[in-house]
């Protein structure tokens, strides 16, 4: 590929990745005030999209194959409980992490 | 480029109070600190796309551009397959479209937060990544900080990491010592530790509950490759079918 046709498949992904992120502001732009069912989706999704991504993240963990995601389960508990313990995001992922890398080299 | 006097900063917005540095000091260290959890997976994310685009046959440039312009994760992953395997325009904003389709919905519970950000608000939209959003979208800023300025230096440092990542990997390539294995961890662990923190704060956990347990049926029906646009469509779906119920009642604190 030359480098001018990459050059306009960078530029294509670039505006289409922006294009997705200001067009919700871009359709809302003309109101005062959100429409209350975007407000509401607004309180309510951020929980929700939390929750997608750690699914997400997780898709191709196995189940049915060693280590049987056990790896990946273990380190997830421990974050979570060092979250309710400690409040502090930050200690939860490094230990949560660090304790992940231990594990696949375990296991 | 950030240390703006207030006379400038006056000229490009007079609505906006001037960041003077007295502000930007009273924010740089609070978003720093929320922004470190991103630092090790992006500078290692980056490396790992900086490697695979120089692997297909562009330098370092390429990665600048697109970590700088795109900046969108999986996004870039797939994009150097686009680039190796002489992809359509048709094909590159298709697949862009698939990819990148969640981002509507991080914007579209960002409206009301993001509304009078002024000054800020283009860089915001802009950067709004899986992980800023994770980090932003609790809406808590800290406490004698410009909510809008911290906002920017949170997604501005997760860039940083970002580019410095994609920019180390393409100059120094498969030469790295790589004892990083599972680091990539910290991506899942951010994401269980921000889910973990909104479950303990939040009083209503039906929204949590239709995020986790909707994509996991969508995972087990429409397997790995396809599961996310309707796994998005159904948690709208329901969360809209639940309005009545959960509208009002405090589902955020």
């Amino acid at each position: 590929m030359t480098s001018s046709r990459a050059a306009v498949l960078v530029a294509v992904m670039a505006a289409v990745t922006a294009l997705l992120r200001f067009l919700p502001f871009l359709i809302f732009r003309g109101e005062r005030k959100t429409p209350a069912y975007i407000s509401y989706l607004g309180q309510v999704l951020p929980q929700a999209i939390i929750g997608m991504l750690v699914i997400y993240c997780l898709k191709d963990v196995s189940l049915t194959a060693a280590p049987f995601g056990l790896p990946e389960l273990i380190a997830a508990a421990a974050v979570v409980l060092l979250q309710i313990w400690r409040r502090s995001s930050l200690v939860s992922i490094l230990s949560g992490t660090a304790l992940y890398m231990l594990l696949i080299r375990l296991f | 480029m950030l240390y703006w006097t207030a006379k400038e900063v006056y000229a490009m917005d007079p609505d906006k109070t001037p960041a003077a540095p007295a502000a930007l000091r009273a924010a740089i260290k609070p978003a720093f600190l929320r922004s470190v959890p991103v630092m090790a997976g992006y500078i290692v994310l980056g490396i790992g796309f900086g490697i695979l685009l120089r692997g297909a046959g562009y330098g370092v440039l390429w990665s600048l551009a697109m970590s700088a312009l795109i900046y969108a994760g999986s996004m870039q992953y797939v994009g150097v397959s686009l680039l190796a395997g002489g992809a359509s325009v048709l094909t590159a904003i298709l697949t862009t479209v698939m990819v990148n389709a969640r981002h509507l919905f991080y914007s579209i519970s960002m409206i009301d937060r993001y509304r009078d950000a002024g000054r800020y608000k283009p860089y915001l939209i802009f950067a709004l990544t899986d992980e800023t959003y994770s980090l932003l979208c609790d809406g808590e800023t800290p406490a004698g900080a410009d909510p809008d300025l911290y906002r920017f230096l949170v997604s501005a440092f997760d860039q940083c990491y970002w580019v410095t990542g994609s920019v180390l990997g393409n100059v120094l390539g498969a030469a790295l010592p790589f004892g990083t294995e599972g680091i990539e961890f910290s991506m899942t662990a951010l994401f269980i530790a921000s889910f973990t923190q909104q479950w303990i704060t939040s009083r209503d956990h039906v929204p949590a509950l239709v995020g986790l347990l909707g994509t996991l049926v969508c995972l087990a029906l429409f397997g790995s490759e396809n599961f996310l646009i309707p796994a998005m469509l159904a948690i709208t779906l329901i969360l809209t079918a639940l309005r009545p119920r959960l509208a009002g009642k405090g589902a955020t604190p």
